[in-house]
């Protein structure tokens, strides 16, 4: 596999959004579905080819897997030193990470055939979702600092144009609109970091930017570490700024603010971008920097209780909350937050890198059945036509597919043997047990929380009560939407097996993971009691959740209130940025800029009012300022030149 | 003053030329300010004769500009009045301030 | 004071009494003859001067010609016997004091510049002299002007026609 064929691997969804940008509203409309879904089809199987071919026969050197620039092309050329690229790089968390986003990509697009069918706009919705992926593939392939910033930008574009999509629906427009704005906001913290950084290091290449950070002998290194502002050196800075990017994209707290209003989104669109591929770039980012934040403990920190705190906050809400699709986001924003502090909790190398693994093994298995649950509520909203859960209930004789689809990923996420999150997760929860007891017993109480509210949204919507959903004709959905369902439930069960910890390590060595029955015995029963739970509360239609609600008062009330984070944001945007800050400035814009343009404007309205007296339409008048003007020429030039 | 040289003439022409420049601001009526006009072109006339007898003896390129200049003005005279009947027609009047249309 | 001298102030005291009382008469008629009496002084002058084929112009286009086609055209849209609307006084005093003050300039300038004659034989401006070098397609000849002149005057009456043609609609 040549190195130009990598590069097909995003351009192939690039080419797909111009056509069915330009044309496909008008030409394409009926085939839209079928091009970008057979397009990214060849992309998924190159990424496969590569992927296959860096992991089994070219990526290893003495045994290490190297990062490879398969692809280099200098772009802005500043000094003779430092340039903007574009480049191609392969390596470990690469290689996986294409193969997740194009895989998932192309589960959400067959679903999407079903799911979308009818849309006046199917052809513009395929055009985002090729540029989404284009832009994550492009993110993930990047080979320096400043490129993976303007992809991540893209992405976020795509992401507020998917979550716009139906932008008839003004709480989609505020949704997509809140989005954008809070990950601009964050991405303005990442973009100084990579000033920090890459003013330090000297450039912007990852490779040249860890090699060169990370020799504590260097004279990059010993300059940003001496550097210090507030106390913290410039390095921290950097490098928790960048975290405040990722933290951003991530829906960390507390910028997770944005994530479940994003479900206002086509739910296909949250199973590929909230869920599976975009909200984990912050992760990303962390792990492709890793290195250097292993080596500044400060700044490690930050990324582990930001991460702890984040899996907890989010599990508490997602207990309270009703609409599924926030549920999953909720649940999305804490299975990101132990990534990350699984990040935080590992060192570079060895075994010390048991959490670097664990984070990306779980990122990976994350993909396939947070994907799966989210496709899964789309086809039971797609049936219900409705978010709610009360709207739902009884649904898995409707169903069948789903429903057991739904389970095993519920199964999956709650960390059950032998499917897919169960080892990843354990993985994690050994990682924070070596290091960091604290967030070890944080991580051990959300996992016991996960499996609490995935089976309440599980027993909701297929057991309780009664259906009462008509049987509407389209039932479950067509094959293209059953399809990726069944293919993902595999993924779900087996993804667990795949060998990452050989593949994907911080150091390129194959790390050696063994199961500790013993250990693994806590979290998979406290899952367990997690799911007895909720399958005595929710199984059957009864007062019990509504009374155990009345006796947690104010804290049930909080936490269904998302803790009051969005009213603490328009507290201060509205009462504080707004009031102290916005109304004098948009009074000395409204009086003193605007009044000095409206002063000038009347002036000279007013000086051509009086002037368009001159034109009044008498000849004679008109004769005698030309009478006049001769004359004043004439004294002019004849007397008063010389 | 003995004898009548090219400044006297030139005195003559250009109290006739700045006669009819008066007639022409003060005159309200369209067919006097006709006249004033046809006074300044008489008194470019007398320059232009003027100046070929006494300056330019050995040219005739003088006379000639009289004599185009008469002929213009005739064409001139017959536009104008032309117009100035369409006017009267339209405008029951031929007061030049009646005739302000093109302002503003 | 020969001869001479006293016809020149004659003519100038017709050419400019003329021109004044054309300017300034209260009845239009009377202002057209003031003004018929003004160019007739004007013609004299130049039959003074030796002009005698521009004076002849001068009486059959100015006089014959162009007085008479004012006449008619006050017949046509005037009760000539009424007065005139008077001017307003500002506008004749301040249209009297810059004429007079221009033409003080310009008789101070006349007066104080010296003119330079050619020193070249004189041409008479006999018929027959004008009459060569008008039709002369020579370097000196005016044929040109002569025949952009006479498309002139054949727009000028076609323009005239047109202009004043009554609108159909109202016929």
């Amino acid at each position: 596999m040549s190195n130009y064929s990598i590069a097909l691997i995003p351009l192939l969804p690039l080419a797909t959004f111009v056509v069915l940008g330009l044309f496909g509203r008008k030409y394409l409309s009926a085939f839209a579905g079928i091009i970008g879904t057979i397009s990214l089809l060849i992309s998924t199987i190159i990424s496969l080819v590569t992927a296959y071919q860096y992991f089994f026969i070219s990526g290893k050197i003495n045994g290490i897997y190297q990062p490879i620039i398969a692809l280099n092309y200098s772009w802005l050329q500043f000094t003779p030193s430092v340039s903007i690229d574009m480049g191609i790089m392969l390596d470990p968390i690469a290689m996986m990470m294409i193969v997740v986003v194009t895989f998932v990509s192309l589960m959400v697009h067959i679903f999407s055939l079903g799911y979308m069918k009818g849309e006046e706009r199917f052809a513009t919705y395929y055009a985002f979702l090729s540029l989404f992926t284009f832009s994550m593939l492009g993110l993930v392939l990047s080979s320096n600092i400043f490129q993976i910033y303007m992809f991540w930008e893209l992405v976020g574009v795509s992401s507020f144009l998917l979550i716009g999509y139906y932008f008839d629906k003004p709480s989609a427009v505020a949704a997509s609109k809140k989005a954008f704005i809070v990950t601009r906001f964050a991405d303005l913290g990442f973009l100084i970091g990579i000033l920090i950084l890459a003013y330090s290091a000297e450039t912007l290449d990852f490779g040249t930017l860890i090699a060169r950070l990370t020799d504590a002998s260097s004279p990059y290194f010993v300059n940003a570490a001496g550097a210090s502002f507030i106390g913290i050196s410039a390095l921290t800075w950097g490098l928790v700024l960048v975290f405040l990017g990722g933290a951003g994209k991530s829906a960390m707290f507390p910028f997770h603010i944005w994530l479940p209003d994003a479900m206002e989104g086509p739910t296909p669109v949250s199973a590929l971008i909230h869920a599976a591929t975009m909200v984990v770039a912050g992760v990303f980012l962390v792990a492709r920097l890793f290195p250097i934040f292993a080596f500044d403990a400060a700044a490690l920190t930050v990324v582990t209780y930001v991460g702890a705190f984040s899996a907890l906050f989010a599990a508490i809400i997602a207990c309270t909350q009703t609409d599924i699709k926030r549920v999953l986001a909720y649940s999305t924003m804490s299975q990101i937050g132990y990534m990350m502090f699984s990040l935080g909790v590992a060192k570079h190398g060895g075994e010390g890198g048991l959490g670097y693994m664990a984070s990306m093994f779980h990122l990976f298995t994350h993909a396939f059945f947070k994907s799966l649950l989210f496709l899964g509520a789309g086809a039971v909203i797609h049936l219900v036509h409705s978010n709610e859960m009360k709207d739902m209930g009884g649904l898995r004789k409707l169903m069948p597919i789903t429903h057991i689809t739904f389970l095993i990923a519920c199964l999956a996420i709650a960390g059950i043997p032998p499917f897919a999150g169960f080892f990843s997760k354990e993985e994690i929860l050994l990682a924070a047990f070596h290091s960091n007891k604290m967030v070890f017993f944080v991580a051990l109480f959300t996992s016991g929380l996960t499996a609490f509210y995935m089976f309440r949204l599980y027993f909701s919507i297929f057991w309780s009560k009664e259906s009462h959903v008509h049987e509407n004709g389209h039932g479950e959905g067509t094959l293209t939407m059953k399809l990726p369902l069944v293919i993902l439930a595999v993924f779900a069960v087996f993804a667990g097996f795949f060998p990452i910890a050989s593949l994907v390590t911080s150091d390129g060595l194959a790390l050696e993971t063994h199961i500790d029955y013993l250990f693994s015995l806590t979290p998979v029963a406290l899952a367990v009691a997690g799911i007895l739970l909720a399958s005595s509360l929710y199984k059957s239609e009864n007062s019990k959740p509504q009374s155990i609600a009345t006796t947690l008062g104010g804290l049930y009330t909080a936490a269904h209130k998302k803790f009051y984070m969005d009213e603490l944001y328009m507290f201060i945007t509205h009462k504080i940025i707004f009031n102290l800050i916005g109304k004098p400035a948009a009074w000395i814009d409204k009086n003193i800029v605007d009044g000095l343009m409206n002063l000038f404007a009347d002036t000279t309205a007013q000086i051509s009012d009086n002037m368009k007296g001159l034109q009044s339409g008498k000849l004679q008048q008109y004769a005698s300022y030309f009478f006049v003007g001769v004359l004043g020429f004439m004294l002019l030039f004849i007397y008063l030149w010389n | 003053m003995n004898e009548i040289g090219l400044t006297h003439i030139l005195f003559l022409s250009a109290i006739l030329f700045f006669i009819g420049v008066y007639g022409f601001l003060t005159r309200r009526n369209m067919v006097t300010m006709l006249m004033s006009i046809e006074l300044i072109l008489n008194s470019v006339n007398i320059n232009f004769v003027a100046f070929n007898k006494f300056l330019h003896a050995g040219k005739l390129d003088g006379t000639f500009f009289t004599i185009f200049i008469i002929t213009i003005a005739a064409a001139e005279a017959a536009v104008a009045i032309a117009i100035i009947i369409h006017l009267y027609r339209s405008n029951k009047s031929i007061d030049v301030n009646d005739a302000d249309l093109m302002k503003f | 004071m020969s001869a001479s001298i006293v016809i020149f102030y004659i003519l100038a005291a017709i050419i400019l009494g003329g021109g004044i009382l054309a300017v300034t008469a209260k009845k239009i008629f009377r202002s057209a003859i003031y003004l018929l009496f003004s160019l007739m002084g004007i013609a004299g002058l130049y039959f003074y001067l030796n002009y005698e084929f521009i004076a002849a112009v001068q009486i059959v286009v100015y006089i014959g010609g162009i007085v008479v086609l004012i006449i008619f055209s006050i017949f046509l849209t005037h009760a000539s016997g009424k007065d005139m609307e008077k001017p307003k006084l500002m506008s004749v005093i301040v249209s009297a004091v810059a004429a007079v003050f221009a033409c003080a300039i310009v008789i101070s300038l006349i007066n104080n510049y010296s003119f330079v004659a050619t020193t070249n034989t004189a041409i008479e401006p006999t018929v027959k002299n004008i009459g060569r070098q008008m039709l002369s397609t020579t370097e000196h000849g005016f044929i040109l002007p002569f025949e952009v002149v006479s498309m002139l005057l054949l727009a000028a009456l076609i323009g005239s026609i047109v202009i004043a043609l009554k609108p159909k609609t109202e016929a």
